[in-house]
């Protein structure tokens, strides 16, 4: 499960990197929603990963991590999906008006000039 | 001790928070009465820095229990000398802005004043709070009113600098993320205190995570304060904004710092056994490469506002080469000298958009021979004003400033370098401001129409300009406290046992 988890998150920051250079308004956002997923499964998994525990304390349970899923990790992460979410509702807003503004997805409003072939010197 | 002084370390959370609430309400149906009572909450806020200021001077560290949960469960906020001073200085700009933004309570826009509350209420959780993570949702939200104040009423250009602005500082907030959980992990706690209390505990196996955390959390406050390979997002931005507003993002960058010293010194400070100090040559190295960067970046602007915000990055720079320093005496004097370059910093941003108001929309605040300003008297003298004073000559609260970092680095090793640096720094500033002077002032025929300057602006330049004179007059007692300060920076125990220690209120 570690292995599977752990290059899930690795799989996850690799795209959203890949899609934040690409310097598309449109992707960039992408690509940071996939970074922020791959942060809140990093967080997540801060907590230690555990099957069959939950972080309620029940009767007759020692009120231990042994025993327990830590609950911290799980209000952070809760936390930080809805700050995330808004943060990702303002550059989307932000992203349509550069576009409608410039008639261009590219992040700085224009797109760059076309690199000039290069010529042999004489 | 009674209700109120009690519940006093919240206030200057709370009361941002409540009236910025109130203000949106308001906002749209009276625009000038929210104004006022904006005005009215900045000045409340300043009085509540005093009154911390005179709980914390003598340098007691005040804890306030949220909901009266201790530490290291619950979230605590602590008081001390620097945090006292962040507020203070955080409260003069806000006010110096919202006055600013008085002289078109309608063209900043109805949601302005609120937006401003938001954006303090940000800023003082920031310096007051001594979670991590809550440290983290307080940039958000300063972050978040700063994307509005930037935008609304947002021009071409600023949208494009808006967009930037968003996306660099989103992903810093990753980053951040990424750090905080990362020491969860490791020490299982997010208490700054306890954080301390826990890092010279950490097992051989951990400590290279550790160190890991705390480098990305450098990263992270590098890009707010703009230190060098991060801060290329800021000489585009600020300009960008509407004058009150960039008057209120000087103290923006100061935040970072504000965070680095902080983290700096108590995570990773004297005791944190393996781990202590390991950034501070990074810090000096990158201080010192973000002034030559900033000073290149003056020489070569073509714009009033753009010198100004490179301006900001160099002193950013002279901040962090004071904190990496890494001696309590350069860290009192990077405190004195910060809220000198924030008032400066912030008067000039407004004097360069008066500039860019008054010579109308084809020049601007370029640094080009055309019209000078109407009222080009009162606007040149104001001009000359700040410039000496950002620039470091005599008689004026740079020279201090730029004088106690000196003397206070002399006597660490690297002080040929850093005395170099500075110096050529601020020659070069000199210049690059005589040369943009004397384009726009003395080179340039009389506009023939007079633009009057608006009588908010005058009202902030007047405020800013009493707090740069305020550093001068009282120069003495002032580096004193701010020696003091960073005294209680370099051993930090006593505010980690305030901390931990904490117990909560009960009603009388």
């Amino acid at each position: 499960m570690e292995l599977l988890v752990s290059s899930a998150i690795g799989l996850l920051t690799a795209g959203g990197v890949f899609l934040l250079l690409r310097a598309r308004s449109f992707e960039v956002v992408l690509g940071l929603t996939l970074l922020s997923y791959a942060v809140n499964l990093f967080i997540f998994v801060m907590g230690r990963l555990a099957i069959d525990k939950v972080p309620l304390l029940r009767e007759g349970v020692a009120p231990s991590l042994a025993n327990h899923a830590d609950p911290l990790p799980q209000a952070l992460v809760l936390t930080a999906i809805v700050i995330s979410f808004a943060m990702t509702a303002v550059l989307l807003v932000l992203a349509l008006r550069s576009h409608a503004e410039y008639g261009s997805d590219h992040v700085d409003g224009a797109e760059p000039p076309a690199p000039e072939p290069r010529r042999r010197n004489p | 001790m009674s209700l109120l002084a009690a519940q006093l370390p919240v206030l200057p959370i709370a009361i941002p928070l409540m009236v910025g609430s109130l203000l949106i309400i308001a906002g749209r149906r009276w625009p000038a009465g929210a104004a006022a009572a904006g005005l009215l909450a900045l000045l409340a806020n300043l009085g509540c820095a005093v009154a911390l200021w005179q709980f914390t001077a003598d340098g007691t560290v005040l804890p306030y229990l949220l909901g009266n949960w201790s530490a290291p469960f619950g979230i605590v906020l602590a008081i001390d000398r620097l945090a006292v001073l962040m507020l203070g200085v955080t409260a003069v700009v806000a006010l110096a802005c919202q006055l600013a933004a008085l002289d078109g309570p309608l063209r900043q826009g109805p949601a302005f004043p609120a937006l401003l509350q938001f954006q303090l209420m940000g800023l003082n959780g920031a310096f007051l709070t001594s979670d991590l993570f809550n440290l983290f949702v307080f940039f958000e939200v300063l972050l978040i009113s700063s994307y509005a104040l930037l935008l609304h009423r947002a021009d071409r250009g600023a949208l494009r600098a808006g967009l930037h602005y968003v996306i660099v500082n989103l992903l810093g907030s990753a980053l951040f993320l990424i750090a905080v959980s990362l020491l969860y992990g490791t020490l299982g706690t997010l208490n700054m205190a306890d954080l301390a209390a826990r890092v010279p505990l950490a097992s051989a196996a951990d400590q290279p995570l550790v160190a890991a955390a705390g480098a990305l959390l450098l990263v992270v406050f590098g890009i707010k304060a703009a230190a060098l390979p991060l801060g290329l997002w800021l000489p585009g931005t600020y300009p960008a904004a509407p004058a009150p507003v960039a008057v209120l993002f000087a103290v923006m960058t100061k935040v970072g710092i504000y965070a680095i010293a902080r983290v700096s010194t108590l995570i990773y400070g004297a005791g944190a056994g393996a781990l202590a100090g390991f950034a501070s040559p990074l810090l000096l190295y990158t201080g010192l490469a973000t002034i030559i960067a900033g000073t290149l970046g003056t020489l070569a602007a073509r714009s009033l506002r753009r010198l100004t915000a490179w301006l900001v990055v160099a002193s950013a720079g002279t901040l962090l080469a004071a904190l990496g320093s890494d001696t309590a005496a350069s860290a009192g004097a990077a405190l004195l000298y910060l809220p000198h370059t924030t008032f400066a910093a912030a008067a000039l941003f407004l004097v360069a958009g008066t500039v860019a108001v008054a010579r109308g929309p084809d020049l601007e605040d370029r640094i080009e021979v055309g019209n000078a300003p109407g009222r080009g008297v009162l606007l040149g003298s104001l001009f000359l004003f700040t410039a000496v004073a950002i620039a470091g000559i005599p008689p004026l609260s740079g020279f201090v400033a730029k004088l106690i970092v000196l003397d206070a680095v002399s006597d660490t090793p690297r002080w040929p370098l850093t005395w170099s640096v500075l110096l050529a720094s601020s020659l070069a500033a000199v210049v690059a401001l005589s040369r943009a002077g004397s384009t726009i002032f003395w080179k340039s025929p009389p506009s023939p129409q007079r633009v009057p300057v608006g009588r908010g602006a005058l009202a902030a330049l007047a405020l800013l300009a009493a707090a740069g004179l305020a550093i001068v007059l009282w120069a003495g007692p002032l580096a004193g406290y701010m020696n003091a300060a960073g005294e209680q920076l370099a051993a930090p125990s006593a505010y980690i046992s305030a901390v931990l220690a904490a117990t909560g209120w009960v009603a009388p």
